[in-house]
Parts: structure tokens; C-alpha cells; sequence
């Protein structure tokens, strides 16, 4: 192979490499055991005859967990009733609660993080309550929401929303105070008017370090929904995961949080590429 | 005498140090600049040059005194006033069009965009731009970022143009060439600039008068120096003028060393309100200069003389 070869397809050959010892290890230490091994009937009964015996592992094997994605991704999003949805509908209703929550949270934290880093008064005023509402746990809020929302899925979007504020109303602050002295100067000695400076000069200058914050923030978003999910119960991916493992099926779960992992990662790229357009060469 | 377009009276700025005590960066600071003159403000660094740009401009206030424009008092910021900012400050998310229309939209905020657009043109083929309209200013070197900074400060017509170091960021070369492009367009709008500098030479071919000031702290204005080159120079042929040197040495002085002496003794009759006016290029050179190379053979023999 070239040299201009190995550049190109040398990372891409290297994944497929690990992946593929990965799911080798995986086979192999999951693979049919000849011999019986006596068990507890009970233990016996909970995982299956075939596991119990040794023959084996209640474990599934890659090509197991391959067929189950499969059928999921053939069929995602029927709908058997209340404890047997396709994994499609699961991970639309798990989306459409983090943009909701997320989008509710941009809503507020953008206009009050642009008041807090216009005014260094407002911004010490607000500092120690930001200090000690970012720490709490999202899922600490959940009991509180349930108490006052009285609503399982709105309590879930709103705890989405209570975790995604912060990395964005901080991040807009900060961005919008450390614009720098010299445009704000420019703008001052163009006599321009108060809102045209705040959308053209400082929205435009803070916006890398505003869209910084909300890709920081959907990732949290989306960590958390699963969990929220797997308390409030219903729908969503969080409660297929739980779901599953109430029915004791591995591979589902290892299909759902290969989900997961996917949606996440397309929510990530999707903010990074926003990021990109609003950012500017220096 | 007719009213100035800018005067300034006794401005001073002061900061309250942190043992306690006031730091004066300058004080008693007394200057008029006339319609469609170019004056030059020299000083080292620390004598509050950018501070007095900066009250002109309206974006600090003074300690004391007041700075009037066309007979008013400045309040704050005006689109009379443009400033070319020492590092560009260009809006790095906007191409030069875009920044020059900025300005343009905030001055004429009736515009439509057609007239927006040529208007931008006009100033940008005058500093020599054309063809970089949609470039932004990452993708520009230093020197035609200045001359958008210039684009820009023109466009809005203002009536006076303030200038802080506005080449002192770029190499010799560019910084000659944009000199020679001020000098160009001065000459043809009979602009107003007052202009911050440390480099003697862009002074002595820029302004119609040179501002000396002491260093600080407790900087004043030493002397004015009258620039009596004629105003068709050229930086080609700047040096040659018979009055070049007797100025450029005037200044080299003062930079040297009467800049920190000043202070010190301040010379008799001394008045803040007036200070001395000088014209070093109509002063005769004394005869021991005309006599130089006579003394460099004394200086010659005297070397022999030790062989």
C-alpha cells in the first residue's frame, strides 16, 4: 500500500482490526461448552435449562446479539402494546423528550446568560446560585418534579431541561462577557444602537462559545434520559433498557445500548457541525 | 484665527493607585487642530497618547478638562469621529464588504442595500482592495487588513479621523506603501486626522504639525513642531527636501532626551496653554554645522596625531 494509502485507510483498517478482536474475545469467551455442570434447580429455572447446564453461557454470543439487532432494525417501531414497542418508537420518544427539555433550556438559558454576561453586577449576583444548582444531580430533582408536575413524562423533560441549562447559560455568559474590548470599541464609535449591537456584534463573537455550551449540553441531555426514563417508565429507550432486563434478555439490552451509543453520537456530530458554521478564523 | 474643528482644554487623566495615592499619566494638555490639517502625536511609550486618542474618541473619559468638536462638547462616541484602531479590529466573522457595510449601515441606517453596496465599493477601490470584497480578514495579511480598517473609517465620512498606530503592527514595506496611500487620500478629501505615532519619519511625512509630548507620568505637550516640507512629498523623495533633516534631528532629540528631561527643568516662560511653537526647517543651520567637515578633519588630524 501507498504511503498516501496507509494515511487514508490505515485508521479505518485499524477500527475494523479492533472490533473485530473484540468481538473474537467476545465469541470466544461465550461460545458452547461441552459437559454438563450441575447448578441450582432455581438458578436452573431463572436462566434456562441450557445455560444452567453449562452448555451454554446466559451471555449471548455476538452472532446472537447480530440476530436481534437485526430483527430490530427490520422492524423498529411497531407497536404491541405497553411493554412491547419497536426500538425506533423507543428512541422517538427519548429524542423527542431531550429536544423538548433541550430546547426549552436553550430558550431560557441564551437570553438570561446574555443579560448575565452583558452586566458584571448580574453576573456576580447570579454566580452563587449557578455555583450550587449546577452540581445537583439532575435525577435529584426527579421526586420534586413528580411532587409538583405530577406528570411522569413531563417530570422526565423537565429534569432534561434542569441538566441542560447549565453548561449553556454558563457558557453564554462567559462568552458573551469576554467579547472582545475592541469590537465592542467599533461599535461604540459607530454609534450603534443597543440591539443591533447585541445581534451583530456580540451574538456573533460569543456564538462559538454559546454552541460550545449546547453541545456540551445535549450530550448531558442524553446521558441523563436514560436514566429519568428507567424511573418514570412508560417509554422511551430508558425503559426498554430496563424493560429487558426485567425480562432477563441480554441481547436486547446490548441492542438497546448500542442504540444509545449511536443516537448520541449522531446528537454530538449534528451540535458540531453547528458549531463549525458559526465559528470564525482568527 | 477662526474656531478650531477639535479644541482640547487642559485635559488631564489620573488613576488612583493602589497604595493610595494619584498617578497623573498626564496633565494640563492644551491642543486645537484645524479643519483639513493632519497632526501627529509623538511621545514614548507610557505618556498617555492612546488615553488622549481614546478621550478624542469618546470612548474614555477625561480626568478633567473638555475636548470641544466644531464647537461642541464631546459626549461619548460619535460617528463624527472614526477611529483606525492599532490592530485593525476588524469583525473577523464578516468579509471586508461586510465590514465596511457595518459601518456604512450604521451611519446611514436608510440605505437600501444596492446603495449600501456601491457606496462600500467606492471606499474600497480607494485603498486599493477591489477584487477582496468577499475575502474575510483571516484570509488577509496585515496590510489590507489595515486598509479595510482605513475603507471602514473613511466610508462613514466623519469629520475627523483618529488614528492610533495604525501601521506600527505592520513590516516596513506595507507600513511605506499604506503611508504613501494616507498621504494620497488626505490630499484628496482634505481630511481631518489626528494621528498617534512613535516613528519620527511617518510624522515628518504625514503631518502638517508635530505634537511632542514629555514622558510620563505627568506627560505635557513640550513643543509643536511646524512641518515646513512642501505638501506634494512623496516618501520617495521625503529626505531629500532641504528642511528634512534639521526636523527628523529636532525630533530624534527630543525622543532621546529632551522627552525625559523636560520635567525636570522646565524651561522658562514655559505655558501649558501655549506651548512653544518651533520650526526647526526655517532655522539657519549655525555655522559650526556648515563647518562639520572641517571639524571631522581636526578630528582626523588629532587621530593622526596619537599614530
Amino acid at each position: 500500500m501507498s504511503v498516501k494509502g496507509l494515511q487514508y485507510w490505515g485508521a479505518p483498517l485499524l477500527s475494523l482490526a479492533i472490533l473485530l478482536v473484540f468481538l473474537g474475545i467476545w465469541h470466544a469467551s461465550t461460545r458452547q461448552e461441552s459437559g454438563a455442570r450441575v447448578v441450582d434447580a432455581e438458578y436452573a429455572k431463572l436462566v434456562g435449562a441450557e445455560a444452567a447446564t453449562g452448555k451454554k453461557s446466559a451471555f449471548p454470543t455476538p452472532a446472537e446479539v447480530g440476530a436481534k439487532l437485526w430483527g430490530h432494525l427490520a422492524d423498529p417501531f411497531y407497536d404491541k402494546g405497553p411493554n412491547d414497542k419497536g426500538i425506533g418508537i423507543q428512541l422517538a420518544y427519548s429524542i423527542a423528550r431531550v429536544l423538548t427539555g433541550y430546547l426549552l433550556a436553550a430558550l431560557v438559558a441564551v437570553p438570561l446568560g446574555f443579560l448575565i454576561g452583558m452586566s458584571p453586577l448580574v453576573y456576580r449576583a447570579f454566580d452563587p446560585f449557578i455555583q450550587v444548582l449546577k452540581p445537583i444531580s439532575p435525577l435529584a430533582w426527579m421526586p420534586l418534579a413528580l411532587f409538583t408536575l405530577q406528570d411522569s413524562s413531563v417530570s422526565a423533560v423537565f429534569v432534561i431541561f434542569i441538566c441542560s441549562i447549565w453548561p449553556m447559560l454558563i457558557n453564554t455568559a462567559f462568552g458573551v462577557a469576554s467579547v472582545r474590548r475592541e469590537w465592542l470599541n467599533v461599535a461604540r464609535t459607530l454609534e450603534v444602537g443597543p440591539v443591533r449591537k447585541a445581534l451583530r456584534v456580540i451574538l456573533p463573537a460569543a456564538a462559538p462559545t454559546i454552541m460550545t455550551g449546547m453541545r456540551i449540553s445535549i450530550g448531558i441531555a442524553w446521558l441523563v434520559i436514560v436514566a429519568a426514563e428507567m424511573l418514570v417508565g412508560g417509554t422511551g429507550i430508558g425503559y426498554f433498557v430496563w424493560n429487558e432486563w426485567n425480562n432477563l434478555s441480554i441481547a436486547n439490552i446490548l441492542s438497546g445500548i448500542l442504540a444509545i451509543g449511536l443516537v448520541g453520537m449522531v446528537l454530538d456530530q449534528v451540535l458540531a457541525r453547528l458549531t463549525i458554521l458559526v465559528t470564525f478564523p482568527e | 484665527m477662526s474656531d478650531p474643528l477639535i479644541r482640547i482644554e487642559s485635559i488631564a487623566k489620573r488613576f488612583t493607585a493602589r497604595a493610595g495615592g494619584v498617578t497623573t499619566v498626564f496633565e494640563n494638555v492644551h491642543l486645537a487642530v484645524e479643519q483639513g490639517e493632519f497632526v501627529c502625536l509623538i511621545g514614548h511609550s507610557g505618556c498617555g497618547k492612546t488615553t488622549i486618542l481614546n478621550i478624542l474618541a469618546g470612548l474614555e473619559p477625561a480626568s478633567d478638562g473638555y475636548v470641544f468638536v466644531g464647537g461642541r462638547e464631546i459626549r461619548g462616541p460619535s460617528l463624527d469621529r472614526a477611529v483606525i484602531f492599532q490592530g485593525h479590529a476588524l469583525m473577523p466573522w464578516l468579509s471586508t464588504l461586510g465590514n465596511i457595510a457595518f459601518a456604512v449601515k450604521s451611519r446611514w441606517p436608510e440605505w437600501d442595500a444596492a446603495r449600501v453596496r456601491e457606496h462600500c465599493q467606492k471606499y474600497i477601490d480607494l485603498v486599493n482592495l477591489s477584487g477582496a470584497e468577499k475575502k474575510r480578514p483571516a484570509e488577509l495579511s496585515g496590510g489590507m487588513k489595515q486598509r479595510v480598517g482605513i475603507a471602514r473609517a473613511l466610508a462613514i465620512q466623519p469629520r475627523t479621523l483618529l488614528m492610533d498606530e495604525p501601521f506600527s503592527a505592520l513590516d516596513a514595506l506595507t507600513r511605506g506603501v499604506l503611508q504613501e496611500e494616507v498621504l494620497r487620500i488626505c490630499a484628496e478629501t482634505r481630511q481631518t486626522v489626528f494621528m498617534i505615532t512613535h516613528d519620527v519619519d511617518e510624522a515628518i511625512l504625514l503631518a502638517d504639525r508635530i505634537v511632542l509630548m514629555t514622558n510620563g507620568p505627568s506627560a505635557k505637550i513640550a513643543e509643536i513642531v511646524v512641518n515646513t516640507l512642501t505638501r506634494t512629498r512623496t516618501r520617495y523623495t521625503v529626505h531629500k527636501e532641504p528642511h528634512y533633516y534639521p526636523i527628523r534631528n529636532h525630533l530624534v532629540d527630543f525622543l532621546v532626551s529632551r522627552s525625559r528631561l523636560f520635567n525636570e527643568a522646565l524651561p522658562a516662560g514655559y505655558d501649558p496653554k501655549h506651548p512653544p511653537v518651533v520650526a526647526p526647517g526655517l532655522v539657519e543651520p549655525p555655522p559650526a554645522a556648515s563647518g562639520g567637515p572641517v571639524r571631522h578633519a581636526e578630528k582626523a588630524v588629532v587621530v593622526n596625531l596619537r599614530h
